[in-house]
């Protein structure tokens, strides 16, 4: 894979509450804007629901997008949803 | 290869509760070829060629703040030392070029503008003295604009004319903003081997080795290696050293990746990252909260020289490793005001103005953002920054004088900055006299250290 293409993977991370849902309305947010889905881990930590996904992203701008959708289905279900590029993740943690 | 669910965490834990930030984009900016014979003329095109330069900065700095979900939380501008481009400019037309500068910044929406500077740690040239003499009206009626004196290197020693004037002209700028705690003086700091391409303030300017525009960076991130300590209270401190490591290497990593993006999408080399580790008095995101974790009771006693040299040198370690290009000041700041820990440290009556000092000798960069009482004589502030740039000269390192004589205040007063400058207790000064020395004026020879060719 090229830097280039790398560059178009972001990170989705959902903390919050355990609840009814809360896939179902992260993956409508992401399947309404047209964005594909490469992995998804999620696990409940003492009571508190943790996913992470790794999303393919064709735009940048369209994260301004996502951001805002997310937003509102955070602020719904009163969880807290980051999505980030995930090359800060590789450099951070990747020698 | 993947990303660990653990690893992804603790980068959202270290932005969210640790204040994990990038302190600051600085750009830098060449201005030689600004300069003109008619003042008029080199007004106009400094102000034109920086907001050319630096008009996508905020934005596009703004942009990757988003993309990758760590703050960028100051973007600044760096520029060649006013003072080298001033020619036969008057005193009011320098204070004048520093409005321009301030108006540049306002326009730009950039916190602080840096360059407004002389070197003169050898000799004071024409636009050098214009520039001194500018000073402290310049400083008093700028809000952004920030200045950096070089008084000594350990090439050329120390320049002890200059270093009289400066204790002069930070009296003066006090003076001149008492109605504001004299805060014109922590915009203005005195350096000992300054380097060319720091990108913290108020010391950044754009050198005479640097190309015509660079994008430098600087991270902060006391919290997160609080944090990581916090997590491992009785390891020895050879493990202590290493957990500082390993995580000075993330945040550099951080800080290295963001500065690159934001320098390619300005089409702006990417020239340095700064290690520093600075601090902020947000909660958690002080450096002396740090040397308090690794075992001592408060800052300032016994043993803090010793756990300040452990953890400048771990940072440096960790972040040689993980950016290809290091430079700036790289090594932790201990600014008074802007550190709680330190704060705390001196109202509790642990840290003094001495240890302070002797701190500066295993760590960047000196007496920063310190405010001492407003009855101090300038021949007095002169000595204390001949003092630091001493221990800079025969140590070769960079130190710095930052010091705010606060006009009205006394001993034990708390004075307020406001924003990013904080807070500071005010500290009493040695009063014996050491006016017949900054008198005798001349030049303090360069050092045995210096002959190394």
């Amino acid at each position: 894979m090229t830097e280039k293409e790398k560059q178009k993977r972001a990170v989705v991370s959902v903390v919050g509450k355990d609840q009814v849902g809360i896939i179902a309305k992260v993956t409508t947010v992401l399947a309404e804007n047209n964005i594909n889905v490469l992995d998804i881990s999620q696990t409940i930590l003492q009571d508190f629901f943790t996913m992470m996904m790794l999303v393919e992203v064709k735009e940048l701008s369209s994260l301004d997008v996502l951001r805002t959708d997310f937003e509102r289905v955070s602020s719904q279900l009163g969880l807290k949803i980051n999505i980030q590029l995930e090359d800060i993740f590789q450099s951070m943690h990747r020698v | 290869m993947t990303i660990a669910f653990t690893e992804i965490q603790e980068t959202i834990r270290m932005v969210q509760m640790e204040s994990l930030d990038i302190r600051t984009v600085t750009m830098g900016i060449n201005l030689r070829d600004c300069a003109d014979s008619d003042f008029s003329k080199l007004n106009k095109q400094v102000y034109e060629k920086i907001t050319t330069y630096a008009k996508d900065l905020k934005a596009v700095a703004e942009q990757v703040e988003r993309e990758y979900g760590i703050p960028i939380i100051n973007k600044r501008i760096s520029v060649t030392p006013i003072a080298e481009i001033l020619g036969s400019a008057s005193k009011e037309e320098a204070i004048e070029l520093a409005r321009t500068l301030d108006r540049a910044a306002l326009e730009l929406g950039v916190d602080f503008i840096g360059g407004y500077s002389a070197l003169v740690h050898k000799g004071i040239s024409k636009g050098d003295q214009t520039l001194l003499d500018a000073l402290p009206e310049a400083l008093s009626v700028t809000e952004r604009v920030c200045s950096s004196i070089s008084v000594a290197t350990t090439r050329t020693g120390i320049n002890m004319d200059a270093v009289r004037q400066m204790g002069i002209i930070i009296k003066q700028a006090a003076e001149l903003t008492s109605d504001r705690n004299g805060i014109a003086c922590a915009k203005l700091v005195v350096f000992c081997n300054p380097v060319e391409d720091n990108p913290f303030m108020a010391g950044a300017f754009h050198g005479a080795g640097e190309g015509e525009c660079v994008i430098n960076v600087g991270v902060s991130g006391p919290g997160v290696v609080l944090n990581a300590l916090k997590k491992h209270p009785d390891v020895d401190l050879g493990n202590v050293a290493d957990i500082i490591k390993k995580t000075a290497f993330k945040i550099t990593r951080a800080g290295e990746l963001l500065g690159r993006v934001v320098a390619e999408r300005l089409e702006v080399p990417f020239g340095i990252m700064d290690l520093s580790l600075a601090p902020t008095n947000a909660m958690n995101d002080s450096v002396a909260e740090i040397l308090e974790e690794i075992g001592l009771e408060r800052v300032g006693t016994h043993g803090t020289i010793a756990a300040l040299a452990l953890m400048n040198d771990a940072v440096k370690k960790g972040g040689a490793m993980a950016s290809s290009y290091v430079g700036g000041l790289s090594g932790a700041f201990i600014p008074v005001s802007e550190d709680n820990g330190m704060i705390k440290g001196i109202v509790d009556g642990a840290l003094s103005l001495s240890k302070l000092e002797a701190m500066t000798c295993v760590c960047s960069v000196g007496l920063d953002m310190i405010a001492v009482t407003g009855d101090v004589s300038p021949a007095t502030l002169s000595a204390m920054i001949a003092d630091e740039a001493a221990i800079g000269m025969i140590n070769k390192k960079t130190t710095a004088v930052r010091v705010i004589p606060v006009p009205g205040k006394k001993e034990g007063d708390m004075v307020e900055f406001g924003g990013l400058l904080g807070r500071a207790p005010v500290m009493g000064v040695n009063n014996f006299s050491s006016e017949k020395l900054i008198n005798r004026g001349g030049r303090i020879p360069a050092p045995l250290q210096a002959l190394i060719n």
